[in-house]
């Protein structure tokens, strides 16, 4: 029992607290505010575990956009599919928390015994040999940072398929449009008078966004950060200025919108198939040139994740299919 | 000696700083009204942060560190003060709607 096993207990007892209200909460708005605050919990845990790169994503990503998507998503609902949705049985819910907590808490008194019946080794003897092997290899990958090394380096396949995902994403959300004209009544909300203040604090609040977007993909080389942490900053950005009326819809007519969202992919996959017919084999980057490479396919996939991300959490019709 | 003054000067600034931190919690879960939970709330955040700030800058006193804490506080304490009147005055535009008739017509209900 070290001391810093007390706040990690208790993010974790935290987490499960916010994961039960976020089911059970009986008020819609309520149960989202926990599904935030579980994110940062989340965000914290990683922290806690060494993994800042995730910290940062999860912050951004799930807590920060999700949040904004699911309160987006609430304003268009009905006011009848507001009210009390769900008259929850209480008791199964806190009765999977405390048997899940009681587990947890079993399995941490008697690790070593489980570990030595065989039962858990799965961490024990892999974690350290994987995390030797990619330390080993990150001084010839082009990047100082291992965890950039391996996300798009030696891993590159697997973030070229996410960057796929996200593109797909957009695609299936897109289908939920008809296409044609957009009738504008739909789209022009009335804005309460608190909202003067909303979008002076958001023409602060911007540009300190892109500037902290810019610095973590610069940053992502050497340090935590990379396409992903700062693009989901860039669409943070994005949303609230669209959210505010100060950015016109992205219209997705304009040539250069279409070109931004596949902008990652298809360079990615340019350097994939340049590296397959001239180099060395797909996505095997040539030695001296593969810090470049990096840097440059990070830059570009930060732009389409901007983009797709900012279109996924407040895409409306006249941004999707006008 | 000097390192010793400094570290419990610095731990003393955390405690009162995370004593800050339990009134805003107690503030938020006894008082009445929208406004007094956000006054307990926003004040005792931007002081807290402050001091929690402040008792970090004096144990790891380089520029650079402190640097960051100045500006993590600045921004947490702007953020704080604007939602504060974000969330205040669209409660109070809500209520005017409800007792004018038919004001601003809003309808939301995602201020949380």
């Amino acid at each position: 029992m070290t001391p810093e096993l007390l706040p990690d207990l208790t993010l974790s007892l935290l987490l499960l607290i916010m994961a039960w209200g976020a089911l059970y909460a009986p008020q819609r708005s309520d149960a989202m505010t926990l599904f935030i605050a579980f994110g940062v919990v989340v965000a914290l845990i990683w922290a806690r575990l060494d993994a800042p790169d995730l910290a940062l994503a999860e912050a951004a990503i799930g807590a920060g956009l999700t949040g904004v998507l699911l309160m987006h998503a609430a304003r268009a609902l009905p006011d009848e599919l507001h009210q009390d949705y769900r008259t929850a049985s209480y008791w199964g819910a806190l009765g999977f928390t405390v048997v899940a907590s009681l587990m947890f808490l079993v399995h941490l008194l008697y690790d070593d015994s489980l570990f030595n019946a065989g039962l858990l080794d799965t961490e024990s003897d892999l974690t350290p040999r994987l995390r030797t092997l990619a330390d080993a290899a990150v001084p010839e990958s082009g990047v100082e940072h291992p965890v950039t090394a391996v996300l798009l380096n030696f891993r590159a396949w697997d973030t070229l398929l996410e960057l796929l995902v996200l593109l797909f994403a957009l695609g299936g959300l897109r289908q939920l449009f008809p296409s044609g004209q957009s009738d504008d009544s739909a789209t022009t909300a009335s804005w309460p008078e608190s909202m003067t203040l909303m979008s002076a604090w958001t023409r602060v609040l911007a540009p300190l966004l892109v500037v902290t977007g810019g610095y973590l993909l610069w940053r992502g080389s050497s340090a935590p950060g990379g396409a992903f942490q700062a693009g989901s900053l860039l669409a943070a950005a994005a949303v609230i200025l669209r959210l505010t009326g100060l950015l016109p819809p992205l219209r997705w007519s304009s040539l250069w919108l279409r070109l931004s969202v596949v902008a990652g992919a298809l360079f990615f996959l340019a350097v994939a198939a340049a590296t397959a017919i001239w180099g060395d084999g797909w996505l095997t980057y040539p030695g001296a040139y593969s810090g470049l490479l990096i840097i440059s396919i990070e830059i570009f996939a930060t732009l389409s994740i901007a983009i797709t991300l900012s279109l996924l959490v407040i895409g409306e019709q006249e941004d999707l299919r006008s | 000696m000097i390192n010793t003054i400094t570290d419990v000067l610095g731990w003393s600034f955390m405690l009162a700083g995370s004593a800050f931190f339990v009134t805003a919690a107690l503030g938020l879960l006894r008082f009445p009204d929208l406004y007094s939970r956000l006054h307990a709330v926003t004040k005792t955040d931007t002081l807290g942060l402050g001091l929690l700030a402040l008792g970090l800058a004096l144990l790891d006193p380089s520029w650079r560190s402190c640097l960051i804490l100045l500006l993590v506080w600045m921004l947490v304490m702007a953020s704080g003060a604007v939602n504060c009147q974000l969330l205040a005055r669209f409660n109070l535009e809500q209520e005017e709607g409800r007792h004018g008739g038919d004001g601003h017509q809003t309808g939301e209900s995602d201020d949380a």
